[in-house]
């Protein structure tokens, strides 16, 4: 087993309501006054007294622990406000925790944001040392590594040009390079991928992973994006409003986070007063409702068929009318199109239609996937005119029990089963 | 846990003094970049540069030379140049003032990197203090290129003696004093904003109540007034460094005030680094 390098015990974070921000020596002798007196605070903010938030504190971590062993790359997910940064800026002690007690061996680097300490009026090659030295690197280590972090970066060009003068992807690209080169033992990243391009971003990925693997150094990794999460962590954290929800396999972590793991799939969409993509979509045809036939809950095996019934109003005479949607993994990724492929209703003028559907997803690996149905007419020339997209994600999942085939890992398999391999 | 070279505990209840050197010592080339980019983004831009470290104390010494020494006539000191004698305060005075009121908001003008990354939270006012060190070091060549000059100017009297050699010590006093009044201000002002209001004309009147303006011999007469004058810690440090340079017309010793002093700045440095400490911890939480 490998050493433990960082253990978080019941670690709490409590945030006053309505005090964070400035406040006057006035106000707090107002409040200790009203507490004497046992008034209501006069400085809170209103409403803030409502349940939840009693005695107008906020916990925004409750209770969390858990421990990280050298060489992990350990996500950390949750949605908005589920308490993610906090407790990065615990660990990397920007802030205290109200109670508990973290142990950690080893320096933390921690990019919370790249590119902080950066001085506009300072070369990028001042800034490297800057930059360097606020997150904890010495002058001379920093000499020793100038050449790589400038290769890395790409910015060789303009490393001795004030980096006012950097487009904002040279200064992410920059920033990134320093703290990749660190010496921490243990890395704290929130979101920095989020900025560069494609191919930056995969080059930090790939640089992650490789000085996890060959120095084992240990990462911390807070992200939205389910596909760099799956790409660089070896086990996921998720968070819900403060407290620690899950710990473990980050598959399990992605559906748990998701919040679809054994949940029930709506069946019925209501489309009529879903936003359109552009004030002419749903004009001249207008969908009213979507429904999954014969389901309690849009979960499907490999044996059955998605049937569904959608309902439209046409609004003008429509001829040759066709369905087309793309099916998208819950994460966003899109998987592939499908349509009928002939004409499956002319509409008339004023009257209401309900046609109903079947597809065939058994192709699509385990797990959760929605689309955008739109209904089109094409001139047979393969250029075709939508008349209307009603946004609204019409969600269905994948299940499979059956243990005969191999157990799906989407990481490393994709969304789609392949056809299978015949013996002959 | 093993505890490795790195290892670091972080719990809920805050200790006293927590004045982690080790720590500092290991940041010590932040504080040198800190430095260096409060000097580069100072003067830049700027047409003059660091001409400005000279200009401004310059042209105080002049104003105060006229009104307060030749129309008022608070400065009694014999036969030592006026512009000296003022020339003398004014640098002192503007070094310690500068490392107060300069360190006075670090939390606040540094809220933007102390919340995203950690380091050593002293190093900030440190590189404060050093900065103003460097501009101090630019007046002091200025101040002695004058008093070699007025040296061979006749009619002038100039008793610089030994205990010029003092004035490193002096300048470590003040940069002490001036820090410490400046982080414990800054710590208070994470969460009352009014004290950022005091510290700009606080500074000013602190300097009518130190003999930079005029010469403590006025206060001959006046036991109490001695008294007063003299429980400010800045008083014997501005009359020490005026009797080492400028002779004993132009300053005092009393090695019971400057004892007074040391000890009043110690307290200050103990007390500011406590509180410091203490709102560096959760500062983020109420900036």
């Amino acid at each position: 087993m490998a050493e433990e390098i960082l253990k978080i015990e019941h670690i709490s974070k409590v945030y006053r309501l309505g005090m964070i921000g400035g406040t006057t020596l006035r106000d707090e002798l107002q409040r200790r006054r009203a507490k004497r007196r046992g008034l209501e605070d006069p400085t809170s903010k209103i409403g803030s007294n409502i349940a939840g938030n009693i005695g107008d504190e906020f916990l925004a971590l409750d209770d969390v622990s858990f421990t990280v062993f050298e060489g992990e790359r350990v996500g950390i997910i949750g949605h908005n406000g589920a308490g993610k940064s906090t407790l990065l800026k615990l660990i990397s002690r920007i802030t205290a925790p109200s109670t508990g007690t973290i142990e950690m061996n080893g320096r933390i680097a921690s990019m919370l944001e790249v590119g902080t300490g950066f001085h506009p009026e300072l070369s990028g090659r001042e800034n490297i040392y800057m930059n360097g030295a606020i997150l904890g690197m010495t002058k001379a280590e920093i000499d020793r590594k100038i050449e790589d972090i400038i290769d890395f970066s790409e910015c060789r060009q303009f490393i001795d040009t004030p980096v006012k003068r950097y487009s904002s992807g040279m200064y992410v690209k920059l920033a990134f390079s320093v703290a990749a080169h660190l010496d921490a033992e243990i890395m704290i990243m929130d979101e920095v991928l989020a900025v560069g391009d494609m191919a930056f971003q995969r080059k930090c990925i790939g640089k992650m992973s490789q000085i996890s693997k060959a120095e084992g150094r240990t990462i911390l990794y807070v992200s939205h994006n389910m596909n760099t999460i799956r790409q660089l962590c070896t086990r996921c954290v998720v968070l819900d409003h403060g407290h620690l929800v899950f710990d473990g396999d980050v598959e399990e972590a992605i559906s748990i986070y998701l919040g679809i793991n054994g949940g029930e799939q709506e069946t019925y969409y209501d489309l009529m007063n879903a936003d359109r993509p552009s004030e002419f979509h749903g004009t001249r045809l207008r969908m009213t409702e979507f429904t999954f036939l014969n389901k309690e809950s849009a979960q499907f095996t490999p044996e059955e068929k998605l049937r569904f019934r959608i309902g439209f109003d046409a609004m003008e005479d429509l001829e040759g009318l066709k369905l087309y949607y793309t099916v998208k993994s819950i994460d966003g990724f899109t998987v592939g199109l499908t349509q009928t492929i002939s004409s499956f209703c002319d509409a008339r003028k004023g009257e209401h239609y309900e046609c109903e559907f079947e597809y065939d997803a058994s192709n699509l690996a385990p797990g959760v996937y929605y689309f955008i149905p739109d209904i089109f007419s094409d001139d047979g020339t393969g250029r075709h005119l939508s008349y209307d997209h009603p946004l609204c994600n019409i969600t269905f999942e994948m299940i499979d029990n059956d243990n005969t085939k191999m157990r799906w890992q989407t990481s490393n398999y994709g969304h789609i089963r392949l056809n299978e391999i015949e013996i002959i | 846990m093993k505890q490795g070279t790195y290892y670091k505990r972080i719990t809920a209840d805050a200790k006293g003094i927590n004045f982690d050197f080790k720590e500092i010592w290991q940041h010590r080339d932040l504080i040198f970049l800190l430095v260096k980019r409060g000097f580069i983004s100072r003067y830049k831009q700027t047409i003059l540069g660091p001409a400005w470290a000279i200009i401004q104390p310059l042209m105080t010494t002049i104003v105060f030379t006229f009104i307060f020494g030749n129309v008022a006539r608070l400065a009694d000191c014999g036969a030592v140049p006026t512009f000296l004698f003022y020339m003398c305060g004014n640098v002192a005075w503007h070094f310690f003032s500068g490392c107060l009121s300069g360190t006075a908001n670090t939390f606040i003008a540094n809220r933007g990197l102390m919340g995203k990354v950690y380091f050593p939270r002293l190093c900030v006012p440190i590189a404060n203090v050093l900065s103003h060190l460097i501009s101090f070091g630019i007046q002091s060549a200025m101040f002695l290129t004058f008093l070699v000059i007025y040296l061979f100017i006749p009619g002038y009297e100039i008793g610089i003696n030994a205990y010029a050699l003092m004035a490193p010590v002096l300048v470590i006093q003040m940069g002490i004093l001036g820090m410490g009044f400046g982080i414990m201000i800054s710590a208070a002002t994470t969460k009352y904003r009014d004290l950022q209001f005091l510290v700009g004309f606080g500074v000013s009147l602190w300097m009518y109540a130190t003999p930079v303006a005029y010469s403590m011999n006025l206060f001959k007469s006046s036991a109490i007034l001695h008294i007063i004058a003299r429980a400010n810690p800045m008083t014997p440090v501005i009359e020490m460094m005026r009797y080492g340079f400028l002779g004993k017309e132009a300053g005092s010793i009393d090695w019971l005030s400057y004892g007074w002093s040391w000890l009043f700045t110690l307290i200050i440095l103990a007390c500011g680094v406590m509180f410091y400490n203490k709102a560096e911890r959760t500062f983020m939480d109420t900036v």
